[in-house]
């Protein structure tokens, strides 16, 4: 069997990586700061995790309901199109950071896609 | 509907109640202090039934494999059967050997125990009273160095426990100790980190063990002490820790003057303005550092979020949060 997507990419070790360099951009990008600015910085890192991991393929348990139940306050405060857009380029960026190869970072940014209407509430 | 099992008895919680707000409502009297999962004084034990993560996430290992929990921070989704852990599990005695006040509102506390605690310096203890209250205290002390343990307590106005120690508390005099707790302090093994400490007030206290811990085990990188606050006499320790910045090079001490300038006139050597952001200012690039940030609340909040965009990484930033009893949130008599 070939190596799969999250071991391609580096695995756990890979999202430790990411994790402070995504976290870092939301946070400084004035058009999405507010849903991530939280006094539980530790708490948003595990999150964060949870989410990086997802993207990367990696085993997780969410379901698409899960994904509707975390972002749905989110949702109620504005959550919309061009937020998910921001993230996901803040995702892209991180990858780009990262030197990941162009075919994995093509495959992430395919499973977060995957979930624009679960996390958006449609 | 969920429900906890505690000495016989069961309650149902109400939605989003706490643990500990549950039991409060049916008359029982737990110790606590600050309701937010940092001074580990409400701690209770699990007997049966899965805890929510939160409920756990101030705690070393050992302790949640044991069952601890904290019953301020703890919405439980299933029924949990709980208990009050054992008197003799969790304090110890410690007797007063010196009280001396190093200014019009800090005093240093020094204690004994009678077997040595294995800790280390910037942790926390917590005290017991005899009436039964706790109050949380960090270690300057540092036990490579000193067989004492030392603790600077800050007296507030209105503060039960500061004032008593102030005023009141006298050598020979014992005391119930719970501890050490807490996960600020030096980390051996990376002795060429640049280091950045930032404390307020009795925030000294944990920096200043964690200073000497660093520097007693060969530290060389850079280590830059910013010390705050708003009156030059609350600057206590200023000797001592010049004494350090002139025998080791690579120490920098800096002490900060948020207040009005007293009648005196700024002391030489000290900067004005609020220590965490003097210490932004001087060091606009973290990445790779070690920060530790310690006292007021507030500061270390917004200074966490500043160290982590200024680029030290979230794990390397560690803190100790002096988290008050919120008076606004006991029930008035
Ligand atoms: C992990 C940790 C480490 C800590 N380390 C230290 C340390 O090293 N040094 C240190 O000095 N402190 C430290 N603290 C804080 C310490 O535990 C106590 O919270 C602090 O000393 C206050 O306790 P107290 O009983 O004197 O005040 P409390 O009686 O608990 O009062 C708390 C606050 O309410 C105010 N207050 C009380 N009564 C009134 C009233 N009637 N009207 C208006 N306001 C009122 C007080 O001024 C105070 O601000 C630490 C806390 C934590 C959680
Ligand atoms: C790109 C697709 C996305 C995926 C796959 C995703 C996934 C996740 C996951 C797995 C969690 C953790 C849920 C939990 O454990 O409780 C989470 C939480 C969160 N997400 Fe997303 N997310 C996405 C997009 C977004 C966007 C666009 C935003 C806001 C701009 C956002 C903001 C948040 C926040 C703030 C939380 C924490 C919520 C809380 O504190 O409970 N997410 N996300
Ligand atoms: S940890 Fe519960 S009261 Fe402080």
């Amino acid at each position: 069997m070939s190596e799969s997507l999250f071991q391609r990419i580096g695995g756990a070790a890979a999202v430790d990586a990411a994790v402070d360099v995504f976290y870092r951009k939301v946070l400084t990008d004035p058009h999405v700061m507010h849903f991530f600015d939280t006094t539980d910085m530790d708490g948003q890192r595990a999150k964060q995790i949870s989410f990086l991991t997802m993207a990367f393929g990696g085993p997780h348990e969410y379901t698409g309901m899960d994904l509707r139940i975390a972002h749905a306050p989110l949702v109620l405060d504005g959550l919309n199109d061009s937020h998910f857009d921001r993230v996901a380029g803040h995702l892209q960026a991180t990858l780009e950071e990262l030197k990941v190869d162009e075919a994995s970072i093509a495959e992430v940014m395919a499973i977060a896609g995957s979930t624009r209407d679960d996390v958006l509430n449609r | 509907m969920t429900e906890i099992n505690f000495a016989g008895e069961r309650h149902a919680l109400a939605p989003d109640e706490t643990v500990l707000e549950c039991l409060e409502r049916t008359a029982h009297a737990l110790p606590f202090s600050c309701r937010n999962g940092a001074c580990l004084t409400c701690m209770m034990r699990v007997r049966a039934g899965t805890l929510p993560e939160a409920a756990q996430a101030g705690l070393r290992e050992g302790q949640k494999q044991q069952g601890y929990f904290l019953p301020c921070v703890c919405r439980p989704d299933a029924d949990l059967e709980i208990e009050a852990p054992a008197d003799a599990e969790l304090f110890g005695r410690a007797m007063v050997s010196e009280i001396t006040h190093l200014s019009a509102s800090i005093c240093r506390l020094r204690l004994r125990t009678a077997t040595p605690l294995f800790y280390h310096a910037g942790q926390f203890i917590n005290l017991r009273r005899g009436d039964g209250l706790v109050r949380s205290y960090s270690l300057a002390s540092v036990p490579r160095l000193e067989d004492i343990l030392e603790l600077h307590v800050k007296r507030l106005g209105g503060g039960k426990m500061s004032n008593w120690i102030y005023n009141d508390l006298a050598v020979g005099e014992a005391l119930d100790i719970h501890g050490p707790n807490g996960d600020c302090y030096y980390i051996g093994g990376e002795p060429d980190r640049p280091l950045l400490l930032i404390g307020n007030g009795s925030g000294l206290a944990p920096l200043y063990g964690i200073l000497r811990d660093a520097l007693a085990d060969g530290h060389a990188g850079p280590i830059h002490l910013y010390h705050g606050s708003r009156t030059a006499k609350g600057l206590y320790y200023g000797d001592e820790l010049q004494a350090l910045a002139r025998e080791y090079r690579h120490f920098h001490y800096l002490p900060c003057l948020s207040g009005t300038v007293d009648e005196a006139g700024p002391e030489p050597g000290v900067q004005r303005g609020r220590a965490d952001a003097a210490a932004f200012a001087d060091h606009p690039d973290l990445s790779g550092w070690r920060v530790y940030l310690c006292g007021y609340p507030p500061m270390v909040q917004t200074a966490k979020k500043r160290a982590f965009l200024a680029g030290a990484a979230l794990r390397d930033i560690l803190t100790d949060s002096f988290e008050m009893q919120d008076v606004r949130r006991l029930p008035r008599d």
